[in-house]
C-alpha cells in the first residue's frame, strides 16, 4: 500500500505542477495549451543541466527556467502581438517536441533517450519515505495550498482574477492587464517546468516525447477544476491516480492488455471534459482567449 | 501602387516573411551543429529539386501534406482547430488497407479505389465527428479532445496491430491489385523510381473541391460565418453545433484520405509509423497557407521539399531539424498575423471601426 | 494652486480612430465645486473627451489640467493620483468579484502580504452612507441590479479620494425615480465641495442639476452657458445645429375587434441559465401596422423576450403566433420564412460578422435568398445587388458591398442590420434598441425605415431603453419589469397631453411600484 502511495505521489508531481501553473495563466485569461511543451522543455533542460553540473538542484532550477523562458516566448507572441492563443500553444508544443528531439540527436547522438543522469539517480530507492523526502515532492505538497492562498488572498491573485474576467475594468483602475497576464503566463511556465524537471529526474534521463500528453491532461484537470488551483490540483491527482492504477495493473497478473490500460488516463480526461460540459460552474474566465484591446495594452 | 496591388503585396509579404524567419532559425541551428548553412541548403536543394527523382520524392511528400493541410484548413475555416489529424489519418489509412486487402482478388480499380478511399475518409470522419459532437454538445474544446483521441488511437493501434498485422511484421496484408494506385514513374519516365503516385491527383482534386466549397457554396459561407462570428450566426438561425459537427467530420474525412499515397500508391499496405508526423506538419501547412486551398498547395510544396530533403541532409544535420522548423514557421506566421491584418486593413482604407475586439 | 484654479480643464482636445475623427477641437472648463454638464448627441465626442481626459485613450493633441496642474501624460493611474475619478458608461466592474474587491482593485491594502478586504468593506459602506449610496460590500457584483452597480462605481471613485468626478451617461440605464436619486446624490457631493462633470444627452436632467453646460457638436465645443440663462430648446438647437426635425408618427388605433393579430405573444415564459424566469407569462398582441413599444430598465427581460420571439432561444412556456399560426416550435429560419424579422440589440455580437464584408453579412439575413440550385451554390450576384439596394435606401456610407463591416461607423453598421431585416418585406418585426449608440442622422433614417415598414402593414415590437424614442414612434407602450408586463399606456392624443405625467407613470411601472 505504501508503495502505491509513493508511486502515486511521484506520478502526480508533473500533473499537479502543470495544473497549478496553468490555472494561473488561464485564470488571467490566457489559453495555456503550451503546458505540454513546458513539461518537455523543463525535462530536457533539467537533464542537460544536471548532466553537465552533476547537481540535481541545478537540474531542477534549469527545468523551471526552461519552462519560464518558453512561457516568455508565448507571452511575447500572445500579449503585445495578439497572436491567436490556441495556435501559439500548439505551436509551442510542436516546437518543444522538435527542439528536444533535435537537441537529443545533436547533443547525445540518440533518437530515443539521453544517457543516464547520475545526479538524478537517487540512492534512497522509491519507497514512501524516500519519496516524501524528495525536494520536488515536498515542493508539490507545499505548492498546492500556497497556490490557493495566492489566488484568493493576495494582490496578485485578485488582479489575476480581475484581469481574467474584465481586463478593461482593471485597466481603468491603473492595473496593467498586460503585466498581470505576463506574470501569470511566466508563472505557469515556471511551475510546469519544475514538473517537467521531476519527470526527467524520476527516470534519471530524458526520453523522446516523455511528456506523453500530460500537459493536455493537466489542462483537462484545470477545466474540470473550474479554473481554481485547489480543485485543479485535485483533478490532476485523480488523473495521476488513474495512471498509477494503470501501471499497477500492467505489472500485475491481471490479464488486461497493456494497450487498453494505456488508454485509461486519456479516456478519463476525455470523460472529465464531457462531464464538465455545459454546467454553469464550468464557466471559464470571461476574457479567456480574448486578446487585449488597444486600451488594455499599457 | 493601386490598393489591390498593395493588398497582394501584403499577402505575399505575409507568406515570405515567415519563411525568412524560418531560414534564420534554420541557419542558427545548422551553425550550432558546426555546419555551413549555405552548404546544407545547397545539398537540400540539389537532393530535392535538383533531379527528377528528387522532385518525385518532393511531390510524394507534398501529396500527404496537401491532405493534412487541407484537413486542418477545413477546421480553421469554421473557427476550429483540429490537431488530431495524425490520429485520424492513421485510422483512415488502416481501414483503407484492411478494406483493400479484403476485397475479392479480381476487383477492378473503378470499384476498389473509390471503395478504399471512402473507407479511409469515413474512419477519419468518424473521429472528427466525435470531437465535433463533444464540442457541439458539451463545449469540450476540440484541441484537447482531438489530441486525447490521438493518444487513444495510438494505444488502440498497438492492440489492433498485434492482432491484424502479418505475423512477425509491422504491416498489414497487401491490398488487392485493383486497389493499387499507379506510380507516376509508370507514365512519366523522369519520375522513375520515386514514390510519387496517382494519389497526387486525388489530393489536387480534393483541393479543388474544397476551394469551390469555401467560396461558392452556402455551406462554405456558413463555415466562415460560424468561424468568425458564431454568436451572430446562431442569432441568424445557423446552427453552430451542426456546422461544428460537419466541419470536424469533413476535416477528419480529408485527413483519413492522407494514407492513400502510402497505402494505395506506394507500399500497398499499412505500416506502423508510416506517417512520421505528417499530421502535425499539416498544421504548419494550413497556418502558412492561411487556410486557403491555394495557399495550402503552395505551403505543402514548401514543406514537402523540407520533408523530402531531411533525409538528404541527415549526414550533416540531424533530420529532426525539420520538426523544429515546422514549429518555427507556425510561430512566425502567427506572430506576424495580426500586425499584418492591421497593415492590410489600413491599406484598404478602412480604419474607422474601433475593431471587433476593442470593445 | 490658487483658489481660482479650475478643478478640471481641457484645451484643444483632438482624437481620431483611423479615418474617423471622434474629436476635432474640444475645450472644457470646470470650476471647483460646480456641477458641469457636457451635452451633445450620439457621436458628438462626449465619451471620447472624457476617456481622453481620464487617460484611457490619451488625446492625439490637446492639454489636460487637473486642479490647475497640467497632466503631461494622461493615464488612469495619473488621474486617480490627482483625485480625478470616472464612472464609465459601460460599467468597469468585475462581476465575479465582490463589491469590496472591486472597490479595492488597483489599490489593495495588504498586511504581511495578504489582502485586508474587510477594511475596504467598512470604508466603502461608510462612504455609501454619507452620500446616500447604500452598498453591501460583500455581495458579488454580478448579482447587483444596474442601479446598485452604479452606486458601487461611484463609491469606488470616492474611496480613492476623488475630488472631481466624471459621470459618463449615468442615467442611460436608470428608471425615472432612480434618476432622481442619482441627481440628489450629485447635489450632495457638490455641496461637499466635489466637482462633478455630468456627460449626458438628457437635457431635462441638465437643467435640473447643473450650473453650467458645455455643448459639443461633431467633435467641437459649440458653446458653454449657464443653465440659468438657457432653455432645453436652445440647448437642443445648439446640439443639433439647426431645427430638430423629429420623426413624427401618425397614431393608429389597435386591432379591430375580431381581427387576427399580426404578431401575438401568449403567456410566453423564458428561463434563465439558473432556472429562474427571465420572462414571466408575457401576453401582448400587435395588429398589422401597429407599433408597440416595450419600455423598461435594461435587464428586466427585454433581451430574453426578443430572443425568444425571434426563435433564437426556446421558450419555457406559452406560444408565439404569426397571423394566428403557431410558430412557437419553429427555428429562426422557419420564422423568418414565415415573415418574422429580428433586429438584435447587440449589433456587434449578434447582428454582424465584423471581419467580413457588407455583402457577406447579408447571408446572416435570409440565407435562403442566396442559395441557388438546391442549396449547392451561393448567389453572389444577388448578395451584391441587395447590398447596393440597402445602401441606397438607408444611405450607408461608404456604399461598397465589399467594405469590411468592422470599419464602418456604428450608425452605418446599424443601417445594415436594419436594412437586412427589412429586405424581404417582413410581416412582423421584433426590433431591439434600434438606435443605441447611433448618430442622429442614422437614427432618423432607421426610424423612418421602421415607420415605412409599419405603413406597409408590418407589426413592430419595439424594445428600447430610450423612452423618448418609444414615445415618438409607438402607438402603445408597455412596460416590462422583472419579466412581467407591469403596465400599458395608449399613446393617443389624451395620453400625450401631459408627457411628464406619462413618463412618471411609466417610470413607476419600470420600478415595480
Amino acid at each position: 500500500m505504501s508503495d502505491f502511495v509513493a508511486k502515486l505521489l511521484r506520478i502526480a508531481v508533473p500533473y499537479v505542477f502543470a495544473a497549478l501553473g496553468g490555472s494561473f495563466s488561464e485564470r488571467a485569461g490566457v489559453i495555456t495549451l503550451g503546458l505540454e511543451g513546458y513539461l518537455l522543455l523543463g525535462a530536457f533542460g533539467a537533464t542537460v543541466a544536471a548532466d553537465l553540473s552533476g547537481a540535481a538542484a541545478a537540474g531542477y532550477a534549469a527545468g523551471a527556467v526552461a519552462g519560464g523562458v518558453a512561457a516568455l516566448l508565448v507571452a511575447a507572441l500572445v500579449l503585445p502581438l495578439c497572436a491567436d492563443q490556441v495556435t501559439t500553444g500548439v505551436a509551442l508544443n510542436l516546437f518543444a517536441d522538435g527542439l528536444t528531439r533535435f537537441a537529443l540527436k545533436a547533443l547525445y547522438d540518440s533518437s530515443s533517450n539521453s544517457p543516464r543522469v547520475e545526479a538524478f539517480a537517487s540512492d534512497g530507492g522509491a519507497g514512501l519515505g524516500a519519496t516524501l523526502a524528495h525536494p520536488l515532492v515536498i515542493a508539490m505538497l507545499v505548492a498546492v495550498p500556497l497556490a490557493h492562498l495566492a489566488m484568493q488572498r493576495t494582490t496578485f491573485g485578485l488582479r489575476v482574477r480581475a484581469v481574467g474576467e474584465h481586463p478593461e475594468a482593471a485597466a481603468s483602475l491603473g492595473v496593467s492587464p498586460l503585466r498581470v497576464r505576463l506574470a501569470a503566463v511566466v508563472l505557469g511556465g515556471l511551475l510546469a517546468g519544475i514538473g517537467g524537471a521531476f519527470l526527467a529526474a524520476d527516470q534519471a534521463k530524458f526520453v523522446d516525447g516523455m511528456s506523453r500528453g500530460r500537459g493536455y491532461i493537466a489542462l483537462a484537470a484545470i477545466i474540470a477544476g473550474g479554473w481554481r488551483p485547489l480543485a485543479a490540483a485535485g483533478a490532476a491527482m485523480l488523473f495521476a491516480l488513474a495512471v498509477t492504477v494503470q501501471y499497477t495493473l500492467s505489472s500485475s497478473y491481471v490479464q488486461i492488455p497493456d494497450w487498453a490500460t494505456q488508454m485509461l488516463p486519456y479516456g478519463l480526461a476525455l470523460f472529465a471534459l464531457v462531464l464538465r460540459g455545459r454546467s454553469s460552474a464550468a464557466k471559464p474566465p470571461s476574457s479567456l482567449g480574448s486578446p487585449l484591446g488597444k486600451r488594455e495594452l499599457a | 501602387m493601386s490598393p489591390s496591388t498593395r493588398l497582394w503585396a501584403a499577402r505575399l509579404l505575409g507568406f515570405v516573411w515567415p519563411l525568412l524567419v524560418t531560414l534564420l532559425a534554420a541557419s542558427l541551428l545548422i551553425v550550432a551543429c558546426g555546419r555551413d548553412p549555405i552548404a546544407v541548403g545547397r545539398t537540400l536543394i540539389d537532393g530535392t529539386w535538383g533531379s527528377t527523382y528528387g522532385l518525385g520524392q518532393v511531390l510524394f511528400k507534398t501529396t500527404s501534406l496537401v491532405f493534412t493541410g487541407l484537413a486542418v484548413a477545413v477546421g480553421l475555416r469554421a473557427g476550429l482547430f483540429n490537431i488530431g489529424v495524425e490520429g485520424q489519418l492513421i485510422a483512415g489509412a488502416f481501414l483503407m488497407a484492411l478494406v483493400g486487402a479484403s476485397l475479392p482478388r479480381g476487383t477492378s480499380s473503378i470499384v476498389a479505389v473509390p471503395l478504399c478511399l471512402t473507407a479511409g475518409a469515413l474512419s477519419g470522419a468518424a473521429l472528427g465527428a466525435l470531437a465535433g459532437a463533444l464540442k457541439a454538445g458539451r463545449g469540450a474544446h476540440e484541441v484537447i479532445t482531438t489530441i486525447l483521441l490521438n493518444f487513444i488511437v495510438r494505444a488502440a493501434m498497438v492492440g489492433i496491430g498485434q492482432r491484424l498485422f502479418l505475423h512477425e511484421t509491422i504491416h498489414t496484408a497487401p491490398v488487392v491489385p485493383g486497389a493499387e494506385l499507379p506510380r507516376l514513374g509508370r507514365f512519366v519516365d523522369a519520375f522513375h523510381g520515386s514514390a510519387v503516385n496517382a494519389s497526387l491527383f486525388v489530393a489536387l482534386a480534393a483541393a479543388g473541391a474544397l476551394a469551390w466549397l469555401f467560396a461558392r457554396t452556402p455551406l462554405g459561407a456558413r463555415f466562415t460565418l460560424v468561424g468568425k462570428a458564431p454568436l451572430a450566426a446562431e442569432t441568424a438561425g445557423i446552427s453552430v453545433g451542426r456546422t461544428t459537427l460537419v466541419a470536424l467530420a469533413l476535416s477528419g474525412a480529408v485527413a483519413g484520405l492522407t494514407g492513400s499515397g502510402f497505402v494505395l500508391g506506394y507500399k500497398h499496405y499499412y505500416e506502423d509509423g508510416f506517417s512520421g508526423g505528417v499530421g502535425f506538419m499539416g498544421i504548419a501547412v494550413a497556418v502558412l497557407g492561411r487556410a486557403h486551398p491555394l495557399g495550402v498547395l503552395v505551403a505543402a510544396l514548401a514543406f514537402g521539399t523540407l520533408s523530402a530533403g531531411q533525409l538528404v541532409v541527415n549526414a550533416a544535420v540531424p533530420k529532426e531539424i525539420v520538426d523544429v522548423l515546422t514549429a518555427v514557421v507556425i510561430l512566425a506566421v502567427i506572430g506576424t498575423g495580426p500586425r499584418l491584418r492591421q497593415f492590410v486593413s489600413r491599406m484598404k482604407g478602412g480604419g474607422a471601426g474601433q475593431g471587433a475586439r476593442i470593445q | 494652486m490658487t483658489a481660482a484654479a479650475l478643478a478640471l480643464e481641457a484645451r484643444g482636445i483632438a482624437k481620431r480612430f483611423g479615418a474617423c475623427v471622434a474629436a476635432e477641437h474640444i475645450d472644457l472648463a470646470v470650476a471647483p465645486g460646480e456641477v458641469h454638464a457636457v451635452v451633445g448627441e450620439n457621436g458628438a465626442g462626449k465619451s471620447t473627451l472624457m476617456r481622453a481626459i481620464y487617460g484611457l485613450e490619451p488625446p492625439d493633441t490637446g492639454v489636460v489640467a487637473i486642479g490647475g496642474e497640467v497632466v503631461a501624460r494622461p493615464s488612469p493611474e495619473e488621474s486617480i493620483r490627482r483625485r480625478l475619478g470616472m464612472v464609465h458608461q459601460h460599467f468597469m466592474l468585475v462581476p465575479t468579484l465582490t463589491v469590496a474587491e472591486n472597490v479595492a482593485l488597483g489599490r489593495e491594502p495588504t498586511r504581511g502580504g495578504l489582502l485586508v478586504i474587510d477594511e475596504v468593506a467598512r470604508e466603502a459602506e461608510a462612504i455609501g452612507a454619507r452620500y446616500g449610496l447604500g452598498v453591501e460590500a460583500h455581495r458579488r457584483v454580478g448579482e447587483l441590479s444596474v442601479g446598485e452597480a452604479q452606486r458601487v462605481e461611484i463609491v469606488k471613485v470616492l474611496w480613492r479620494g476623488a475630488d472631481v468626478l466624471i459621470l459618463d451617461e449615468p442615467t442611460q440605464v436608470l428608471s425615472p425615480p432612480e434618476v432622481d436619486a442619482l441627481l440628489e446624490v450629485l447635489r450632495r457631493l457638490a455641496l461637499d465641495g466635489k466637482s462633478i462633470v455630468l456627460v449626458t444627452h438628457k437635457l431635462d436632467e441638465v437643467l435640473r442639476v447643473a450650473e453650467r453646460v458645455t455643448v459639443l457638436r461633431r467633435g467641437r465645443t459649440v458653446a458653454t452657458v449657464a443653465t440659468r440663462e438657457t432653455t432645453a430648446d436652445e440647448l437642443a438647437r445648439l446640439m443639433v445645429g439647426g431645427d430638430v426635425s423629429a420623426v413624427v408618427r401618425e397614431r393608429r388605433r389597435g386591432a379591430a375587434a375580431g381581427e387576427t393579430p399580426r404578431l401575438a405573444c401568449e403567456g410566453l415564459s423564458v428561463k434563465r441559465e439558473d432556472g429562474r424566469l427571465a420572462v414571466d407569462a408575457v401576453t401582448v398582441a400587435l395588429a398589422a401596422g401597429e407599433i408597440v413599444g416595450v419600455a423598461g430598465v435594461e435587464g428586466n427581460g427585454q433581451e430574453e423576450l426578443a430572443l425568444a420571439l425571434a426563435g433564437v432561444t426556446r421558450a419555457a412556456g406559452g406560444a408565439v403566433r404569426l397571423d394566428g399560426r403557431d410558430v412557437t416550435g419553429l427555428p429562426v429560419s422557419a420564422r423568418r420564412a414565415a415573415g418574422l424579422a429580428y433586429v438584435p440589440a447587440d449589433r456587434h455580437g449578434r447582428g454582424l460578422s465584423l471581419e467580413q464584408s457588407f455583402a457577406d453579412n447579408l447571408v446572416l439575413g435570409d440565407g435562403r435568398r442566396y442559395a441557388g440550385a438546391g442549396g449547392l451554390w451561393l448567389d453572389r450576384r444577388r448578395l451584391d445587388a441587395d447590398a447596393r439596394d440597402i445602401a441606397a435606401r438607408l444611405d450607408v456610407r461608404p456604399p461598397d458591398p465589399e467594405e469590411r463591416v468592422g470599419a464602418l461607423s456604428g450608425g452605418n453598421q446599424q443601417k445594415i442590420v436594419v436594412g437586412r431585416a427589412l429586405l424581404a418585406g417582413p410581416r412582423a418585426i421584433v426590433c431591439a434598441q434600434p438606435t443605441r449608440g447611433v448618430d442622429i442622422g442614422a437614427a432618423q433614417r432607421i426610424r423612418a425605415a421602421l415607420l415605412e415598414a409599419s405603413d406597409g402593414g408590418a407589426a413592430i415590437l419595439l424594445l428600447s431603453s430610450d423612452l423618448d424614442e418609444l414615445l415618438a414612434l409607438s402607438d402603445r407602450v408597455v412596460v416590462m419589469h422583472r419579466g412581467r408586463l407591469a403596465g400599458e399606456a395608449r399613446l393617443d392624443a389624451a395620453g400625450l397631453a401631459d408627457v411628464a405625467a406619462l413618463k412618471a407613470r411609466l417610470g413607476r411601472w419600470m420600478l415595480g411600484a
